[in-house]
């Protein structure tokens, strides 16, 4: 230890005596994860501190700072508001509008049936077309979606996941019937079937097919689809379902880890598929352990790619993301104080240094946001980038003695997860035993009774509560849409070359059962126009069902 | 007769439930409403399906019940999951697995809490089993606790007896190592698409080959499945029917359900002077004043013992 | 000797796989003694209703963040009564507005509505008064 160190410490000790002995407010101190923290940070947390190994400067390795040399200083993140309407019309008309302001960048959001791989017609879809996003049953729907959008000026996020293989198919499709090669697309679909069995549960075959069709997407893609995206690792909706911090972060990025080893299993070379992994990351309250936890995502990644998969690619050791603020942080009660928390988080994930930015609606607890909702989310964005100064500077909290210990601990954390999941053998056989689920059902349940104790305080729920809570205007959706889309899907089924789809089918069905990719038969499916929910019938003959194990 | 047993006999589903709760609850009715049952018994045949906590067995159930009803048999289900025994409350989640079959009529499922059962089964499950086989149920489906070692219970229980291993999670050679060895009559490698599955199941045989197993006349088969595609279910399937007719064949099976209604008088009756005899204690102040001395150590507990039975 | 155990069918109806609520208030509910039947997710009113019938709940709690709530409430309930179950009491929670919360339980649709924010102690509290309430009158 330095001298320096050492007196540092005498003194600490000191001052530490007579901390002991004052006035404390008798609060737990610790953060939204349940983590304590200490009252003070000094050099003595960052005693092995090394600026070069740990941190380096932006766009250098390990990328603690960044992932780019000038980062907003070049360009400010991208402010991608999620979106979704009730019929591939209104939506193609909303995007037509995002386009003439000057966005180049769409992000889709599908209704709950499109997300399951249900038609709009089928049963259980009852009451739920159109609601949470667009229903989109066929490359009919697909080509209305993108109807006098030429798809090699635009790029298109798709959140879709079991069914991402047929959506991004349907896609593909739209693009040729426009003239546009698949060489030339840009985009990006969620893909990531990990989190659905750890969090999110829109599942629909077992685990290894599901795996199949990733490792099928990723080999497609390098050869004809090359700028696109293939999976978006999230941890977003693992936090959302009550996860820590780091959880989130240890959680996502062994999700990310074992797509690596599924794509170098299926015979490809790291940096054939690597460099299109981008992540997905949520963005909570507690500032602090936010920030640490961006940081410490950056540089576990690129170690481990580099050290352990032996990535060469510059491109494969980078972790770009994409935040949004925490809808589970949201309250129905005193709405209006969303906007405040929306804002804190955002500044987060901007200290962070996110990519892009999606910032939540102050109604969205209550039902989808309405445009004036939406817009004060956009101009928080605006806020941060253009008046508090934050994007003046690369990283600027580094340094810290505390940002830089809570970076440490995130990354040291971490690993200690990676250790015990490696030991219950790999994501798969953790998720077959419920490792991670169990975990963040534990760690959701202790959140809610530390606020049931007052442990914890939110604002408007457990103290400073108001008995009349400002009601505020919601946006309500036609539930005429569903009948028109039903009725759309059967006309299409009665007018369509019925032959050519079995045809497709039962090719896709022997595909299913062989080694085959899949990938070419679902496109040839998907241009018989048969729908997305005969499609994922087929695939669930061959695979599959998953069902849950639930865990409390 | 009691209105909920002519409605039961009518096929009213929601007068056997209720008749499940009012006997689960130990209610006023209990013995009256079994005892009028009891003549519309012993038809069902009941099969256990136990195993470790992870085995597949509510996913096994499921296939069951699937095959089941392709041959138009009615099902009953009792699926038993644990009480705490801090708090008395349970979480019972074994439907998740079987809910396609929720709105199919011909199959009946309820979830029991062990309440302070310690063999692997509810309190009430072997009432609940007459229950269903009143309500004129073919087979009654019993899927045990499964958390380890003590699961005898299945065993006096079931007509035939499961014992589902996984290969996946490696513990399923201590589970036989522990002791369950004895209550199969047959035994499940679930999962079979899993690495392990044939080696696990080879170490079953080799086991069976050193003469574990509990009767000399049945070697218990050993049957691979996969509930994700179905397979191997019809050769389980065959080989319960070759357990039942060898049971019946041999006498096993007449001579186990003897000995469980044998059993199920001894219960009653003890359960009977139990109850007697506690409640005369308890209205008694000599007795009252026993306890409180063993409590307070004034005299040691045979002692006290010995002058309660002395008085009644 | 009769015990009175509380039976509480949890479930989470629609498509939406958020069942964060669902399970928080399903183990606090275990926690408060009570005997809580999960069905899973992605369940239609029938199964819900089947299933609340042959586990002869004496409560069903709904929990409902698709925005669903308007067709699924009224849907459950008439089921119910269909079936002769109305003795059963329905209840639930999730993202509703307040007009909604008040429409259901005017309509009679739900007997009480939880929305975010609701401690599990209250829940508790609330089901425990209302069967015992219930089995008196």
């Amino acid at each position: 230890m330095s001298d320096r160190l050492k007196s540092i410490e005498a003194k600490q000790k000191a001052w530490q005596e007579r901390y002991n002995q004052s006035k404390q407010r008798g609060a737990k101190f610790m953060t939204v994860s349940s983590e304590p923290i200490k009252e003070l940070y000094t050099p003595a947390d960052i005693a092995d501190f090394d600026f070069e190994r740990d941190l380096a400067f932006p766009g250098q390795y390990p990328y603690t700072r960044g992932v780019q040399t000038n980062m907003y200083r070049g360009r400010l993140w991208t402010m991608r508001q999620f979106a979704g309407f009730a019929s591939a019309k209104e939506t193609n008309e909303r995007f037509k509008f995002l386009l003439a302001k000057g966005q180049t960048g769409l992000s889709v959001a599908f209704d709950m049936p499109t997300i399951m791989g249900y038609d709009s017609d089928y049963p259980r879809s009852f009451g739920e077309v159109g609601r949470v996003g667009v229903a989109i049953d066929s490359l009919q729907d697909m080509e209305t979606l993108f109807e006098g959008i030429p798809l090699d000026k635009v790029s298109t996020s798709m959140t879709t996941n079991a069914p991402a293989s047929i959506l991004w198919a349907m896609y593909i499709a739209t693009a040729e019937k426009q003239g546009v090669a698949s060489e030339k697309l840009n985009g990006t679909i969620q893909n990531d079937i990990l989190k659905e069995y750890i969090a999110q549960k829109s599942w629909i075959f077992p685990p290894h097919p599901s795996m199949r069709i990733i490792t099928d997407i990723f080999k497609f893609a390098k050869e004809h689809v090359p700028k696109w995206n293939t999976i978006s690792i999230s941890g977003y909706h693992i936090r959302e379902a009550g996860a820590t911090a780091l959880q989130e972060l240890a959680f996502t990025l062994a999700d990310g880890f074992a797509y690596v080893e599924a794509g170098i299993a299926a015979g490809l070379d790291v940096d054939d598929f690597a460099p299109r992994l981008s992540f997905f990351f949520n963005s909570h309250t507690d500032f602090f352990e936010e920030v640490a936890k961006y940081r410490a995502a950056r540089r576990i990644w690129a170690r481990r790619m580099h050290e352990k998969y032996g990535a060469k690619d510059e491109k494969s050791l980078l972790l770009r993301f994409h935040t949004q603020t925490a809808g589970c942080s949201l309250t129905a009660q005193q709405p209006e104080n969303n906007i405040v928390r929306t804002a804190f988080q955002a500044l987060a994930a901007v200290m962070g240094g996110t990519q892009s930015l999606h910032t939540n609606s102050m109604d969205e607890v209550l039902a989808l946001p309405t445009e004036k909702a939406v817009q004060i989310a956009l101009r928080t964005q605006q806020l941060i980038a253009y008046e508090t100064g934050v994007a003046n500077t690369i990283d600027p909290l580094a340094g810290s003695y505390f940002v830089e210990a809570m970076t440490n601990r995130m990354e040291q954390g971490a690993e200690e997860y990676f250790q015990k999941i490696d030991a219950l053998g790999g994501v798969l056989a953790a998720i077959d035993k419920n490792f991670f689920q169990q975990e963040i059902a534990d760690a959701a349940f202790r959140y809610q009774k530390e606020i049931e104790r007052k442990d914890r305080i939110i604002v408007g729920v457990n103290d400073f509560v108001q008995t009349e809570n400002l009601t505020i205007d919601l946006l309500k959706i036609d539930p005429e849409i569903e009948r028109e889309q039903v009725q759309r899907l059967q006309k299409l089924r009665a007018t369509r070359d019925n032959d050519r789809v079995q045809a497709t089918l039962a090719d896709l069905r022997q595909a299913a059962a062989s080694t085959d990719n899949l990938i070419p038969k679902i496109l040839a499916s998907v241009k018989a126009y048969a729908t997305q929910g005969e499609i994922v019938n087929v695939l669930r003959e061959v695979f599959g069902e998953y069902k849950e194990k639930a865990v409390f | 007769m009691h209105e909920l047993v002519s409605r039961l006999l009518e096929g009213d589903r929601r007068a056997a439930a209720r008749i499940i709760t009012l006997v689960e609850n130990n209610g006023q009715e209990k013995e009256q409403l079994l005892s009028e049952l009891f003549p519309h018994t012993g038809k069902a045949f009941v099969l256990g399906v136990t195993g470790s906590p992870g085995a597949g067995k509510s996913s096994l159930v499921d296939s069951l019940v699937t095959h089941y009803r392709q041959q138009s048999l009615t099902i009953g289900v009792i699926a038993v999951d644990p009480t705490s025994p801090f708090t008395g409350g349970a979480i019972l989640g074994d439907r998740i697995r079987m809910q396609d079959h929720a709105l199919d009529r011909g199959v009946f499922i309820r979830s029991m809490g062990t309440r302070g059962s310690l063999g692997g089964l509810a309190r009430a499950t072997k009432e609940a089993i007459k229950v269903l086989d009143a309500y004129g149920r073919d087979i009654i489906l019993v899927e045990t606790v499964g958390v380890g070692q003590s699961e005898l219970d299945i065993m006096a229980t079931a007509d035939t007896t499961l014992v589902v291993l996984n290969p996946g999670t490696g513990d399923g050679i201590q589970t036989i190592k522990a002791g369950i060895m004895e209550i199969a009559d047959i035994f499940v490698v679930n999962k079979c698409d899993r690495d392990g599955a044939d080696k696990m199941a080879a170490e079953v045989e080799s086991m069976l080959d050193l003469g574990h197993g509990q009767n000399p006349y049945w070697r218990p088969p050993v049957k691979k499945t996969s509930t994700i595609d179905g397979r191997g279910i019809p050769e389980l399937v065959g080989a319960i029917i070759e357990h039942r007719e060898f049971a019946t064949a041999s006498g096993d099976f007449a001579e186990r359900r003897g000995q469980q209604l044998k059993a199920e008088v001894s219960e009653i009756v003890e359960d009977y002077l139990k109850k007697m005899l506690w409640s005369k204690v308890g209205a008694n102040a000599e007795m009252a004043q026993l306890l409180k001395d063993a409590s307070e150590r004034k005299s040691d507990p045979y002692t006290i013992a010995r002058r309660i039975l002395e008085v009644f | 000797m009769e015990e009175c155990k509380i039976r509480v069918l949890v479930a989470k109806p629609g498509l939406d796989g958020h069942d964060r609520g669902a399970k928080v208030i399903a183990r606090a509910l275990r926690d408060g003694g009570m005997e809580v039947i999960y069905t899973g997710l992605h369940q239609t009113p029938e199964q819900v209703v089947e299933a609340a019938i042959q586990e002869d709940v004496d409560v069903i709690g709904l929990s409902i963040l698709s925005g669903a709530h308007m067709t699924i409430f009224p849907r459950v309930k008439q089921l119910l009564l269909e079936n002769g179950a109305d003795n059963i009491m329905l209840i639930g929670g999730g993202t509703m507005p307040e007009e909604d919360v008040q429409a259901l339980i005017l309509s009679g649709d739900a007997k009480a509505l939880f929305t975010p924010g609701t401690s599990t102690e209250d829940i508790i509290t609330w089901i425990r008064q209302s069967v015992y309430s219930g089995e008196s009158a």
